[in-house]
């Protein structure tokens, strides 16, 4: 290394050095101890016990282990397609030529910025059964409105109706690209006489693909990770734990049961998790993937 | 046929953007009801007082004598109970302090994140060194890894240096550079020219001095939308808070207004939405004054990413 090298080097790694230290605490070291309380009985007051893969045999038969990744992969799948096509449906509308684009965009993404404790205090009010908004509504419908968040058939899409709500944060990710798509190609397809389905399809669609993979990816990885709202709105997990989701049940674990070594595991399960179906979202879309000029 | 498209369009755009606005418009609204106009059928959306005419005065009628008086001498007014936030900031007990807390930790987690990624995200963007992009990929990688995984080991971390029960292990983080801000940070200073650094070191300017007089400025509005950011996710952080905290002197306005749930949820929904309404409204307000900023921002998150 000439002297200019080396200077450099000491130069880069002095500038990067809050990250280094920050690699080492916050990832390396609780990733290592992570691994290793999985395999231990630990309850933080005394020292882990080494117990094998007792941990993760304990998962297998452990009924509410299922029951919440149930309830998780349930939430994650019924919200995410929603969320990502009717965000991309709004974004869509709101990039044809509207008067007040800005003031359109604004109030769709008004309520992804509310902080959640403060949304979760409004859908329990707005789900509430006998006073709740929603059931006024549909009370207007001669329905009878069930009790959203008492009965445990309708807790879980009382949530995803929820992060349908708040799914503007998607939105405006899809409008800026599809800001971005060459107003020519539609020009072009016009003269060829395009109708909108078919230019949405063949060139909206594949044109912004990598923007609704990124989106789906995201959204996977949140959803399957979904704690604030369920806590705040069903506790422990609302009636017959039907809204007990996995990160609720892995802090029950952690905090509630001083069970470490429990959640560890499940932490490890739950990465395992998002890695499979990342990976199986990765591959099943490659190939719908369009990079411009790769 | 086109403009039968147009009203269609307008019309499907008007009905999404007023379910989005309701949910807010209803908390706004229950919090500004007295009590028994919260849980009326049909719903209540305007705050009202009802007068009855007497001696040639309008008289106030109270909640419980409105059976007496025949429904066409009554008259209803328009009339919003401000004094709703004040009663639930009495209510909350400690509103200040979750207030103040909520502000330190705000102002922390911002200095902290905008100083070390920065700095990070200059390290592994304007200067060429050997391994760097090694070290970055490592760096990126770090975002795969989800929270549950490392928490338990950071929250034993924290409990051993003794910090749970204080707000250390809520701020001191941000001051070691997350991964996704040194990557949205590095993108940015990647797009200055690197003749402007080479420039001030022929005239023997120190690497410290073009990170802080030149690159800095001309970053401005990156640094803004991770300082941005930053301040959001401490304003709503829920979980962060939930698991450090154990003396209700420390909480944040998130975990104060959970606790207020708990305790007097499912009756008094009128200071419960009060209460959030004081929590959201800053966030919108900021929302508003930064709209250009924010936008930007969230956009580059996705089409950078």
């Amino acid at each position: 290394m000439t002297r200019g090298e080396k200077r450099n080097l000491r130069l880069g790694l002095a500038f990067i050095s809050p990250w280094i230290v920050g690699f080492l605490a916050f990832t390396v070291f609780p990733v290592c101890a992570s691994i290793y309380y999985s395999f231990c009985d630990y309850d933080v007051l005394t020292k882990p016990v080494w117990v094998g893969a007792l941990n993760y045999r304990d998962m297998i038969t452990d009924t509410v282990f299922w029951k919440s990744l149930y309830n998780t992969l349930y939430y994650a799948f019924l919200s995410l397609p929603f969320c990502l096509v009717i965000a991309l449906w709004i974004a869509v509308m709101l990039n044809q030529d509207v008067k007040g684009r800005s003031v359109f965009r604004t109030i769709y993404f008004l309520p992804s910025l509310v902080p959640v404790v403060a949304s979760s205090m409004v859908w329990l009010w707005i789900l509430n059964g006998n006073f709740g908004l929603l059931n006024h509504a549909l009370e207007l419908l001669h329905i009878k409105g069930p009790q959203w968040l008492a009965d445990e058939k309708w807790t879980k899409p009382s949530l995803i109706l929820m992060a349908i709500w708040s799914c503007g944060n998607t939105m405006v990710i899809y409008l800026a690209a599809l800001q971005d798509v060459p107003r020519s190609l539609y020009e072009s397809a016009e003269i060829d006489g395009a109708n909108p389905w078919v230019k949405f399809r063949h060139i909206t669609v594949p044109m912004i693909s990598p923007v609704i993979y990124f989106n789906l990816i995201m959204g996977l990885i949140g959803s399957l990770q979904v704690f604030a709202q369920a806590y705040i709105m069903l506790g422990g997990g609302g009636p017959n734990r039907s809204a007990l989701f996995y990160t609720v049940y892995l802090y029950q674990n952690a905090f509630d049961y001083q069970q470490m070594g429990y959640a560890c595991a499940m932490a490890w399960i739950l990465f395992l998790i998002i890695l499979a179906l990342t990976w199986l979202a990765t591959r099943s879309t490659r190939r719908l993937i369009y990079y411009g000029g790769e | 046929m086109r403009l039968l498209q147009r009203l269609l369009l307008y019309l499907l755009l008007a009905l999404g953007a007023v379910t989005c606005l309701i949910p807010l418009l209803w908390m706004i609204s229950t919090g500004l009801k007295p009590i028994e106009q919260t849980m009326s059928s049909p719903p209540t959306w305007l705050p009202y007082r009802l007068y009855v005419e007497k001696d040639g005065a309008l008289t106030e009628i109270q909640p419980a004598d409105v059976d007496k008086y025949p429904a066409d001498r009554m008259v209803k007014k328009f009339a919003p109970r401000w004094e709703n936030f004040q009663n639930a900031i009495h209510a909350m007990k400690i509103f200040w302090t979750y207030l103040k807390n909520t502000l330190i930790l705000c102002v922390l987690t911002v200095i902290g994140t905008v100083a070390s990624s920065s700095l990070a995200a200059y390290g592994f963007a304007r200067i060429d060194w050997r391994g760097r992009d090694k070290l970055f990929l490592l760096c990126l990688a770090t975002m795969m890894v989800p929270f549950p995984v490392v928490m338990v080991p950071i929250y034993c971390l924290f409990r051993w240096l003794g910090w749970i029960g204080t707000l250390k292990p809520l701020w001191v983080g941000s001051f070691f550079a997350g991964a996704f801000n040194v990557f949205l940070l590095r993108q940015f200073f990647m797009t200055i020219p690197k003749d402007l650094s080479e420039a001030a070191r022929i005239d023997g300017c120190s690497e410290f001095r073009i990170f802080w007089q030149i690159i800095l400025p001309l970053c401005r509005p990156a640094l803004m939308v991770v300082a941005l950011f930053q301040f959001m996710y401490t304003w709503n952080d829920f979980l962060g808070p939930l698991i450090y905290l154990t003396k209700q002197d420390d909480y944040t306005l998130a975990l104060g207004l959970q606790l207020f749930q708990s305790q007097h949820g499912g009756t008094e929904w009128h200071y419960l939405m009060a209460a959030s309404t004081l929590i959201a409204l800053p966030i919108i307000l900021l929302f508003f004054f930064t709209q250009k900023t924010f936008i930007e921002g969230i956009s580059m998150t996705g089409i950078k990413g």
